[in-house]
């Protein structure tokens, strides 16, 4: 399964509905600082971007495990911890260069995005689509497509100004 | 569970502070929110106190429902005695602020006295302390929640904080939080003030706990389908609410140079597709951002486009401006709208207040009623932008004779001018009304005549009788929780069966301030959109607790009435023009000049408009005066006010 979280920042609307959703369904409590994904946010600015793990392919987390306690799920591709194995140490969190690796502090153990076992939440609840589920095949299709028509409308404009 | 958030009770002269739970019963009887918040008020705040004494009681609070799996639960209410109408001060916020404070713990705030030198107040999971503020006195609304995140080193801090005509006691300041969400009604800003508080930051990451979140997480989908596929929602998600000034406009619903006109002409620059046009060149083409949760996102983001204000970022325009800046002083600039805007968010102040104040001048002052000496030489003159910004830069700073007369609000400015100048100020208990015109709409005529706040839209206006809904539709609508056998009609110009729409509305709003959800997550501009019937299930799902649709109903009911008994208390009656369920006597004497044929020559009837009060208040069991009577207080459990359980 090669799909994954992708964020378009752009569309977000900075209303957090996926950080409570994300605690319901993970803590049966809502709770946005135990949000598997957060919005992080420049309100002076308007900018928001939601921030999430990107279960990378050389995981810093994985690899700085000292007990092996975090491991790829084989259906879906997504980075698990096995809290039998985990001993706490939470070097997972220093090196996360995305802060996607959290602590929760009343369970007193390391959580991150488990993609809900492959049909993620937050997607479900954002109606803009800020975040999505899908291939990484279509988001570089969608990508190029965006590409190339900045450079044909440029092109467009070039000529327009006989440019050339 | 959201059961578990407390009540803390601050008093800012001795620095004491209790924190108490909020007993089960009070939850049946008021739910919480702006309910709760009347009771509260009801029963600390001292007859006839002065509104900005110690003893006024500010009450700050979010809903049942804030920070749950409902929708759209964002809205922070707050209340007090209004220093701007000497009656019920209310006023609701949309923004991050409640869900913050509820995840701090707290669902109510109760502060009284008055701080010594300016303090804020900053509560983290359960604890409360009062900080100095010396160093943010005099700072705007923003760089005051960014000065206090980097004070307390935390970027998730939520502060609801005044800006500078809070601080000089304008009586019409907002309590604002985020760039643009303002408690906007009723100068609550100016109580905050008058207790040297400048702000209450909030940060919260303790566990509310859902009673049953897998239900709770299906039916919030399913709500939120159900909105977003209302038409109304869609729009609003694209243009914001100027949408609808700009749809009224092209109607003949909205007022223009102090309510002379109901249309404003050569709008073109400010229609609402030009707003959106601004706002796609200056913050791109996803400029829509939206509260907490919700799914509508009706704000948009943009930059002061030119002039002196350049390149600011802010939010909004909401319809208010665009009637305050645009429509109402007859400026047709969107730079002047979108600079007004800006304006009136960084210094903390009610746009809607504040621009009819200035149009309700710029009247008297063609008309001769003030002159060059009151204005201090300014030609305050309809169309002229340059003096509309210089006004609102004066009242906010209670600059110049004029500047000071308008900050005190409309009444004491009127006694300040004299000479026939209250007969132009377009006023209800003291507070200006929207700037629609509803001389074409005796419905919504009838809702800010009789709205516990003072003239407004948001208590119990029916805003969907625009829409000439069949009747069958209509009754299905206003024909539950509770039976409804009379007439309702679908045609928005008649007075048959609207004073029932407005009693049902002003219900349903004040169920949705109770649970702390959003209008426009109710039946408000969408008829399709939730009401008391999704709303027990959506209680039950996120609380345990269990209510019926009539058990709602009967609660909005006690709420409203304890309004309605401050109001009293504090000497509203009937025919008062000042403190009265009234309006200005253009309603009645000038019929509308411009617009559609169903609104040109419209005018209110004055024997009908009265016998639909009469008919409103027998609704709500009241007598000819507008007084409950006996058996509706003891009906609704109301008899023994104030208990003093709280």
């Amino acid at each position: 399964m090669d799909k994954f979280l992708t964020v378009n920042a752009d569309k977000c609307t900075g209303c957090r509905l996926c950080e409570l959703v994300c605690s319901v369904v993970h803590e049966g409590v809502s709770n946005a600082s135990k949000s598997r994904i957060q919005v992080v946010k420049w309100e002076e600015e308007g900018r928001y971007i939601p921030m999430i793990c990107q279960q990378c392919e050389d995981a810093p987390c994985k690899n700085v495990c000292p007990v092996g306690a975090i491991s790829r799920d084989k259906d879906f591709g997504f980075l698990k911890v096995n809290h039998e194995v985990c001993i706490g140490c939470r070097s997972c969190i220093g090196v996360c260069p995305f802060g996607a690796m959290n602590y929760n502090p009343t369970r007193r153990r390391v959580f991150k995005c488990d993609l809900c076992g492959g049909e993620p939440q937050c997607v479900r609840f954002c109606e803009v689509k800020a975040v999505d589920f899908v291939s990484a095949g279509a988001v570089s299709a969608q990508k190029k497509r965006l590409s190339a028509s900045r450079q044909s409308a440029a092109s467009k404009q070039a000529a327009a100004l006989g440019e050339h | 569970m959201a059961l578990d958030r407390k009540i803390a009770y601050i008093d800012l002269s001795t620095g004491k502070i209790q924190i108490k739970p909020i007993p089960l019963e009070m939850r049946k009887k008021f739910i919480g929110g702006r309910g709760l918040d009347a009771y509260l008020l009801y029963n600390h705040a001292p007859k006839g106190c002065d509104p900005l004494g110690p003893e006024n009681p500010l009450i700050v609070s979010g809903g049942l429902l804030t920070a749950t799996c409902a929708s759209a639960t964002a809205r922070t209410h707050f209340m007090a005695k209004s220093p701007l109408t000497n009656l019920l001060g209310s006023c609701n916020m949309g923004g991050f602020f409640a869900p913050e404070l509820a995840w701090a713990g707290f669902h109510h705030l109760v502060i009284k006295g008055k701080a010594a030198k300016p303090v804020y107040l900053w509560i983290r999971n359960g604890v409360i302390e009062i900080r100095d503020a010396a160093h943010l006195w005099g700072k705007t609304t923003t760089d005051t929640q960014w000065a206090i995140r980097q004070e307390l080193g935390d970027d998730e801090i939520k502060s609801a904080v005044i800006g500078s005509a809070g601080e000089k006691l304008v009586r019409f300041a907002n309590v604002m939080t985020g760039i643009k969400n303002s408690g906007g009604r009723t100068g609550m800003g100016c109580v905050m003030g008058s207790k040297n508080l400048k702000a209450i930051a909030v940060r919260g990451t303790l566990d509310i706990k859902i009673a049953h979140p897998v239900e709770a997480l299906d039916f919030n989908k399913k709500f939120i389908d159900q909105i977003t596929s209302a038409k109304v929602s869609q729009i609003q998600g694209t243009l914001g609410t100027p949408f609808i000034w700009g749809a009224t406009n092209c109607w003949g619903g909205v007022r223009n140079r102090n309510f002379q006109y109901n249309q404003m002409e050569y709008a073109d620059e400010i229609e609402p597709e030009a707003i959106d046009d601004i706002a796609t060149r200056t913050a791109g083409p996803h400029h829509m951002t939206g509260c907490f949760g919700c799914q509508v996102h009706c704000r948009a983001k943009y930059k002061v486009p030119s002039g002196r204000y350049a390149g600011k970022y802010d939010e909004g325009p909401e319809y208010t401006s665009l009637g305050a800046f645009g429509g109402e002083p007859d400026c047709r600039s969107a730079e002047t709208v979108l600079t007004g805007n800006y304006l009136v968010n960084q210094y903390g102040v009610d746009n809607l207040e504040i621009g009819s104040l200035i149009a309700w001048a710029m009247e008297l002052y063609e008309l001769g009623i003030i002159g060059p000496k009151e204005t201090e030489g300014l030609e305050l003159r309809f169309g002229n932008d340059a003096a509309l910004l210089e006004m609102i830069h004066r009242v906010c700073t209670r600059t110049g004779w004029l500047g000071n007369a308008l900050a005190d609000g409309g009444i004491p400015a009127s006694q300040a001018i004299g000479k026939n100048s209250f007969d132009y100020l377009i006023q209800v208990k003291g507070m200006n009304n929207l700037h629609s015109d509803e001389r074409g709409t005796p419905g919504l005529a009838l809702n800010i005549a009789t709205a516990s706040r003072g003239s407004d839209h948001l208590r119990s206006r029916p805003a969907i009788d625009l829409y000439h809904l069949p009747e069958p539709v209509l009754r299905k609508i206003y024909g539950s929780p509770i039976p409804y056998s009379g007439p309702l009609s679908s045609e928005h110009t008649e007075y048959v069966g609207k004073a029932w729409q407005v009693f049902w509305q002003e219900n349903c709003y004040m169920a949705v301030d109770c649970l702390g959800i959003c209008k426009y997550h109710t039946v408000f501009l969408g008829a399709t959109l939730p009401n008391f019937e999704d709303w027990p299930k959506v209680i039950y799902y996120n609380t345990g607790l269990e209510f019926t649709p009539e058990e709602i109903w009967a609660v909005a009911e006690r709420c409203n009435n304890l309004e309605r008994l401050f109001n009293l208390r504090e000497g509203l009656t009937r025919n008062d023009p000042i403190k009265g369920d009234t309006l200005n006597h253009r309603y009645f004497d000038e019929p509308c000049r411009r617009g559609a044929p169903d609104v040109i020559g419209a005018r209110i009837d004055r024997e009908k408009f009265n016998a639909m009060v009469d008919e409103f208040y027998e609704h709500h069991g009241w007598d000819r005066d507008g007084v409950p009577t006996a058996a509706t207080l003891k009906r609704l459990g109301l008899d023994r006010e104030p208990t003093h359980t709280l």
